[in-house]
């Protein structure tokens, strides 16, 4: 059975004329790295909110379908039992961040849920540690960068050591080489832990290369599902107006060109650059 | 023009922030301050429209030291877009939004109406005119920031992170409209993570780490230097990456344009057009 399953899911916020999603049907199994991507708009956000029950619970308005999360129903499921298997980090961090230092922010999780004070200091350490915050760990979360609100946000929801994890445009605010990182991290958890990953993303030259499954939304609905190769070579893709990485964009543009390359669609530069060397070396 | 000379700003915390900047932004041009998470940007951008008053040393906006008038005057002509939208917005509906502040600069309800049209059409936001600034996605309230900055045309733009949460559309049209604004001799001056969005717009950039300046010059020399770019925490943009793999080849190392890319590439592989 898959981990997360949406059948028919449509769901319209209070006071909105239209549904933000519209029979949204996708399934994921664990283990999985998926990336969500679509236009600024379409509905990425609103499904985030629907696998922790944030949808309905917090936000009211019209919800339809069945939504299946780790055995669980979030629709009849507290959000504080949901919050057991879906660590959430929302697109800003700083509507989750509240504590008077990042350390009781990362820990305030698992001390609602009972954990002994020991567990308690492990994880929470484990998980700054991981996330590059540490030294932080005595600051106030609202005195550090929005890059840095970033990690806290990451850590507090990692140091639960949920299941699923949802993850909302978690490094918008993060320079090029910390979001690297920070996406390293969660691929080796998920390699390694067997984490199952939901990633919402625009930016798919830093993400595309670590996702087993993509997802491309538009208008409220999935318009494309598949690995992100195929995903990307599909001319809807580009027509929905995703930011293809400039990797595989070359790759297409050459090959209209007439260039043939030997090895499948680039998701990287390293990847175009290793089938341009082999190309130049046979000129 | 903006000067700034020799420019230290340090926090109440006792932080310091700036180390001693010196940097000349002349009208209509096209700066990228980019560098790691905390290396100053942000600060050094506040001090432009007087948000924030130099420690020590000097910043003149159109030859007026800021710390001798105030935001609000300097508002006129320093648009500033924050990073987060939600530290700027509060109106009821997206129209009030943007007409906020031409309300305060007192211009003529005919004229403000047209400006909160032209605003709301070039960010795509017309069908949310009569909506809540906080019913909206993220990438839309960054674009209701935006546009209420836009509205009061002021000379000087900066705006801080612009692309986070915009798609590839938006990206463009971005694009498309500073380009526009610098052919009307507007300065814009964005911070920016987003290499790709700096390698296709091809401003001038400054690279900022602890405090300081580390490079300043053409995007298409800084954006290959690699040693240089991760010192600043910034990786290399996508066509460069492959162009500097390309070692053994006759082929520049210097290309970020993909355009640029595919003829040479095209070139060097002798392909025959179709």
């Amino acid at each position: 059975m898959p981990l997360v399953e949406t059948k028919n899911l449509t769901y319209t916020y209070v006071g909105a004329v239209s549904p933000s999603i519209k029979n949204i049907n996708i399934e994921v199994e664990k283990g999985e790295f998926v990336l969500v991507t679509g236009p600024s708009g379409c509905g990425k956000t609103t499904l985030c909110r629907c696998f922790n029950g944030l949808i309905p619970h917090f936000y009211q308005g019209t919800l339809n379908g069945e939504i299946t999360v780790a055995g669980l129903k979030p629709t009849e499921q507290p959000t504080y039992d949901m919050a057991k298997h879906v660590g959430l980090v929302f697109q800003n961090p700083e509507n989750q961040l509240f504590a008077l230092s990042i350390e009781k922010d990362v820990a305030f999780g698992l001390e609602n849920l009972g954990y002994p004070r020991a567990e308690i200091r492990r994880r929470i350490d484990w998980a700054m540690k991981l996330t590059g915050i540490y030294e932080l760990r005595e600051k106030s979360p609202h005195e550090v960068s929005g890059g840095q609100q970033q990690r806290v946000a990451i850590a507090s929801v990692l140091a639960m050591q949920p299941e699923i994890l949802v993850l909302d445009e978690p490094t918008s605010f993060l320079d090029p080489l910390s979001a690297e990182r920070i996406f390293e991290v969660i691929r080796s958890l998920n390699k390694t832990l067997g984490l199952t990953v939901i990633l919402v993303e625009h930016r798919l030259d830093l993400t595309a290369k670590y996702a087993d499954r993509m997802i491309l939304m538009d208008e409220g609905e999935v318009k494309l599902q598949g690995s992100p190769r195929e995903v990307l070579s599909r001319e809807e893709a580009r027509l929905i107006g995703v930011g293809i990485p400039k990797a595989t964009l070359l790759y297409q543009m050459l090959s209209k060109e007439g260039v043939k390359l030997d090895g499948p669609i680039p998701l990287s530069s390293d990847e175009l650059a290793t089938q341009l060397k082999e190309a130049l070396e046979r000129v | 023009m903006i000067e700034a000379e020799n420019v230290h700003f340090s926090y109440p915390n006792g932080i310091e922030a700036v180390k001693g900047v010196s940097l000349t932004v002349q009208d209509g041009e096209f700066v990228a301050i980019m560098g790691q998470n905390g290396a100053g940007k942000t600060t050094l951008v506040k001090h432009f429209n007087g948000l924030l008053k130099p420690t020590s040393g000097v910043v003149r906006v159109d030859g007026v030291e800021t710390t001798k008038t105030t935001v609000a005057s300097l508002a006129r002509n320093v648009g500033f877009v924050f990073q987060n939208p939600d530290h700027q917005l509060f109106s009821e509906t997206v129209e009030e939004e943007i007409a906020f502040a031409l309300k305060n600069f007192g211009f003529e309800r005919d004229v403000m109406q047209k400006r909160v049209d032209w605003a709301l059409k070039l960010l795509g936001l017309e069908k949310y005119r009569k909506t809540s600034p906080f019913l909206l996605s993220g990438g839309e309230r960054k674009r209701v920031a935006l546009a209420s900055v836009l509205a009061w045309d002021p000379k000087i733009l900066i705006l801080d992170e612009p692309t986070i949460g915009q798609d590839h559309e938006q990206k463009e049209k971005l694009r498309q409209f500073i380009i526009q604004m610098q052919t009307q001799k507007r300065t814009i001056i964005i911070v920016t993570h987003d290499v790709e969005f700096v390698a296709e717009c091809n401003p001038r950039v400054v690279l900022m780490k602890e405090g300081k300046i580390i490079a300043d010059g053409e995007g298409k020399n800084i954006l290959t230097s690699a040693e240089t770019l991760t010192d600043a925490s910034i990786v290399l943009p996508q066509v460069a990456q492959v162009f500097q793999q390309l070692s053994n080849s006759t082929l520049p190392k210097n290309i970020i344009d993909i355009y640029e890319a595919k003829v040479l590439l095209c070139k060097a592989l002798e392909c025959k057009r179709r």
